[in-house]
């Protein structure tokens, strides 16, 4: 998208993070969600789990660049690992 | 003795730490969470209960940015005494002064009641005014209250009597019962009861202030 002065050119990418509870970590949120479907008649669906979806751009040389920053962060940050994993997903933008 | 209590956007614990300490007879004064430094008066520190920083993303997971706690964590590494009440505990293990984390409460309840919890060592901070056996009634009152560790860190924990409180009877769903842990310097402690209030026969217990007291006894850093 930008050239800098010095350095490989920078691409802005789409990044999309789902924060999800690690399995056998309780999801109350997931668990209240299933056992209300049944009364709407949608007793078919089962395994519901509540996560949060963050997303954001990121400027980097390539998508492995991107993800590599982004999957750092959610170490550091974005996730708290005892608890909880991620799923990253990083798409380029279009021009 | 004086103590420093942290005030986030969000805390709402802070005056009951404050009076409860100068009922006990010590110093304390309240801690703005954008300062950089710590009033060098303070001898010992304390993250109240409340909702830092609404509590946004994680329980505590904003509330290490703020810029005191850069001054709390540089506190605690020179074994200055630390004590994460509730709220408080969720930001120590957040910003890596304590193991584990505190997830949703098992059975989906929020919990507000008084509970017995069991000192299991007096070799703390928190706890040196205290015996290990003592059991306190203390209130508690929370919803992500449940700790947990990574298996190798609860191996560690019990090992090194880091576990410094256990609940009698688990209220949350906690692994092993754990209701309050301390680092390996044992001068950081966090528990989620709040001995803060229960210093007075009017608040139905003074179970509390054998912890506040061993914290007003601590040495500083």
């Amino acid at each position: 998208m930008t050239d800098q002065a010095s350095g490989p050119p920078i691409a802005r990418f789409h990044v999309l993070v789902e924060v999800r509870q690690r399995p056998g970590i309780a999801d109350p949120q997931g668990a209240t969600i299933e056992r209300a479907l049944p009364t709407l008649g949608y007793g078919e669906i089962h395994d519901v789990r509540v996560g949060k979806a963050i997303r954001f751009t990121i400027d980097a040389p390539d998508a492995d660049a991107a993800r590599a920053r982004v999957e750092a962060l959610c170490q550091e940050f974005l996730t708290n690992p005892v608890i909880e994993d991620a799923v990253v997903t990083v798409e380029e933008a279009s021009a | 003795m004086t103590v420093g209590v942290v005030l986030f956007p969000g805390t709402n614990c802070e005056l009951d730490v404050v009076e409860a300490v100068r009922d006990l007879g010590g110093q304390a004064e309240v801690v703005w969470h954008g300062d950089r430094h710590l009033p060098p008066s303070v001898d010992s520190v304390v993250l109240p209960g409340g909702f830092a920083h609404g509590d946004y993303l994680r329980t505590g997971a904003i509330a290490r940015f703020s810029p005191v706690m850069t001054a709390v964590a540089d506190f605690a590494a020179d074994g200055g005494p630390v004590l994460g009440i509730c709220n408080g505990f969720q930001i120590l293990c957040e910003a890596g002064l304590l193991p584990g984390a505190l997830q949703k409460n098992r059975g989906l309840k929020f919990v507000c009641d008084t509970t017995g919890v069991r000192v299991e060592t007096a070799a703390t901070v928190a706890t040196s005014a205290l015996a290990a056996g003592d059991v306190l009634q203390l209130p508690i009152n929370h919803f992500e209250g449940s700790y947990l560790c990574q298996p190798r860190a609860l191996d560690e924990l019990r090992a090194e009597e880091r576990v410094v409180f256990r609940y009698t009877d688990n209220p949350n769903g906690s692994l092993d019962d754990i209701a309050g842990v301390c680092s390996v310097g044992r001068n950081v402690v966090g528990l989620m009861p709040h001995p803060e209030r229960a210093v007075h026969p009017l608040l139905g217990s003074t179970d509390g202030a054998g912890v506040l007291r061993s914290l007003l006894a601590a040495v500083p850093a």
